[in-house]
């Protein structure tokens, strides 16, 4: 059979990457002394270790972008749902610590009157309950909301849109103090994850080496169900739904699962971001840091899962630059850098880079362009 | 079929939608007064018509005569509004979905050749190839393991064994209806409804396809909708013609070329 393997060369090179950078980074952090120019702090550790967890919400993104044709504009709802579940773990853990002091209730509920700990904290204060809802919370929202909006087969931008409606529902949801999870704060002054100290620099490596453990976990799932059988259905759905209809196959089942395990890795990326941010409050959640997301996985190259990733490093570095140089400026930059990419490198990096060097049988899975222009002349002539 | 979980288990044939009590008729399909109505538009005015295991038939009528409308209808992609719709007797096919019909048995080729450009042609027909369909099947199971000589001998018989690893877009308008009816064999249906096979193909490959459906139906049941009347009288079977959505005459090719309705609202003088 055509079989693609699991590992391509592109695979390879990426993981290969990858592994250097989480041996380099720790590398220049710990070993290297405080005195020496090559050191790198620890905040760029966890700075890189940002853009890692970026890099597996784009490409969960892309699972479904790219490879399922669903266009979310909401992943950044599953990515705030894991960094709520990772946040509350980490609440648990500061204990009389806080503030108050109250020991068994966090600084935000004292603070708010609260007599006990709502229902919905219990269990958290175990790394495993944590980590399950990490995956479970995201999964089963994904799971729900794909299973009755792909079963009434919505799709294409009125998908996109309520997809968009649903993380502004949950920003304001988490907005309200009532909902016991902090409110316009969010969760924040961590402590401890397990066990250790949160700030502590040997913390931040394990982190940051998590989190590109992830990343590659995370890219051998996506690789595993894009190159089998399911991921070839999932094109076809992508390309033609309704003719794997007549198949005898429900791309509803296809979409769901695709956008379920899509959902759990956006939660993991959350989990993994929040103790190295520090914080988690429901502007993660805000429809724009969806949408950014949209954009590293088109300047990366949608449909190639590896483009994914490295747009979402490219694009925060240069956040990360352009807003330390000029804070104004960034949003502009970020509007004109998807309005080129769509003009000129439809296809993105990686897909560019796949359309010139790549096969045939290559360029052809990649996803076809948007077509707004030929679909408003059919329009017009009929 | 109310399919509520993703893991579903394989699905037998047998098993699938809601069945009628027992086997009504003895005909594969059995349609009854069918009538379907867009936006006022009469697209079909009691349509009956049945079709027995094993046979081969061609429908033929002009434009907006209800052939591609009936087939929506046995597909499960239009709803009838009133009418009757069986499947091997016993499935009542205006109840079920696209999916579940496909799974019963019945696969469509389309009118205008729809494949997935995507892929490679072998991989269409890999695709198509008759299974298990759930999600979890396709992403574990056999599927990932079919031997390259089953798809090969299939691609063998549409003659697209040397594209084998192309993409099937790069295939031409005539390679494309053969893979659909390569893909169709993979399917392995009870009935095949082919929906203008040979639009836009030369003379040398319209006579390989009705070659090549002649031989299909000696082992699946038939339908093909054909505007070309070489080609329906190559294909050897009985033919009805649809006239305002309904059958204006059935019997053999000479037969209903000789008829005199069908002279005035289709074959013309």
């Amino acid at each position: 059979m055509t079989r693609t393997r699991l590992i391509d060369p592109k695979g390879w090179i990426f993981l290969a990457a990858l592994a250097a950078f989480c041996a380099i980074v720790p590398l220049l952090n710990l070993v290297i002394p405080e005195g020496s120019g090559l050191h790198l702090p620890t905040y760029l550790v966890s700075l890189f270790g940002k853009y890692l967890a970026f890099a597996l919400l784009a490409l969960s993104l892309d699972l479904v972008w790219g490879y399922c044709g669903i266009l979310s504009l909401g992943h950044g709802a599953f990515f705030g749902l894991g960094g709520y579940a990772m946040g509350m773990y980490l609440m648990r853990q500061i204990g009389p610590r806080g503030v108050y002091g109250n020991p068994v209730l966090p600084d935000f509920m004292v603070f708010l009157n609260y007599k006990e700990l709502p229902w919905y904290w219990l269990g958290f204060d175990h790394f495993a309950f944590a980590a399950l809802m990490v995956l479970a919370v995201p999964g089963l929202l994904a799971f729900v909301f794909g299973w009755l909006a792909f079963r009434s087969r919505v799709t294409g931008v009125y998908l996109s849109i309520i997809t968009q409606a649903m993380t502004f529902a949950l920003m304001l949801a988490f907005f309200r103090n009532d909902m016991g999870l902090g409110g316009n704060n969010g969760l924040t002054d961590f402590k401890d994850i397990l066990g250790f100290p949160v700030q502590a620099q040997g913390t931040r490596v394990a982190l940051f080496v998590a989190t590109g453990i992830a990343l590659a976990l995370g890219y051998l799932v996506a690789r595993f169900m894009t190159v089998s059988a399911y991921g070839k259905i999932l094109i076809a759905v992508r390309d033609a739904e309704s003719r794997t209809r007549f198949l005898g196959y429900r791309p509803e089942h296809y979409k769901t699962l695709a956008f379920t395990v899509s959902a759990m890795m956006a939660g993991v990326a959350g989990a993994l971001y929040v103790p190295q941010v520090g914080i988690i409050n429901p502007g993660e959640f805000a429809p724009t840091n969806s949408i950014e997301a949209v954009i590293w996985v088109a300047v990366g190259g949608r449909g190639t899962l590896v483009g994914a990733a490295l747009g979402a490093v490219i694009v925060n570095y240069a956040k990360t630059v352009l807003t330390g140089a000029m804070p104004d400026a960034w949003l502009f930059a970020l509007g004109a850098l998807f309005v080129v990419v769509t003009l000129f490198m439809p296809k993105g990096i990686v897909g560019s880079l796949i359309e010139r060097f790549g096969s045939r049988r290559a360029r052809a899975k990649l996803p076809p362009e948007p077509e707004i222009a030929p679909k408003l002349a059919e329009e017009g002539q009929g | 079929m109310s399919g509520t979980d993703l893991l579903e288990p394989v699905r037998h044939d047998a098993s699938v939608g809601p069945a009628t009590k027992k086997r009504v008729t003895d005909a594969l399909l059995y349609l009854d007064d069918l009538k379907v109505t867009f936006d006022g538009y009469r697209a079909l005015r009691g349509l009956s018509l049945t079709l027995d295991r094993g046979e081969m038939r061609a429908i033929i009528g002009p434009n907006g005569a209800g052939k591609t409308t009936m087939m929506d209808c046995i597909t499960g992609k239009t709803r009838p509004d009133t009418g009757t719709a069986l499947f091997d007797g016993t499935f009542d096919l205006t109840k079920l979905d696209e999916p579940a019909i496909a799974d019963l048995g019945i696969g469509r080729k389309f009118q205008k050749p729809t494949v997935f450009e995507s892929h490679t042609v072998a991989d269409n027909i890999l695709l198509a190839l008759k299974g298990p369909r759930s999600g979890v099947a396709s992403l574990f199971g056999w599927r990932n393991r079919v031997e390259a000589e089953r798809i090969d001998a299939l691609l063998t018989k549409v003659g697209l064994i040397a594209h084998r690893g192309r993409p099937a877009a790069d295939l031409s308008h005539g390679q494309k209806q053969w893979l659909e009816i390569g893909m169709l064999l993979a399917q392995d249906p009870k009935l095949l409804l082919v929906d203008e096979p040979v639009a836009g193909m030369t003379d040398a490959e319209t006579a390989e396809t009705a070659t090549l459906l002649r031989e299909i139906a000696r082992d699946h049941a038939v339908i093909v909708v054909e505007h070309d009347m070489h080609f329906v009288r190559a294909l050897q079977c009985r033919v009805t013609c649809l006239h305002e959505g309904a059958v204006l005459a059935e019997g053999s090719i000479d037969a209903v070329s000789a008829d005199p309705k069908v002279v005035e609202v289709y074959l013309g003088r």
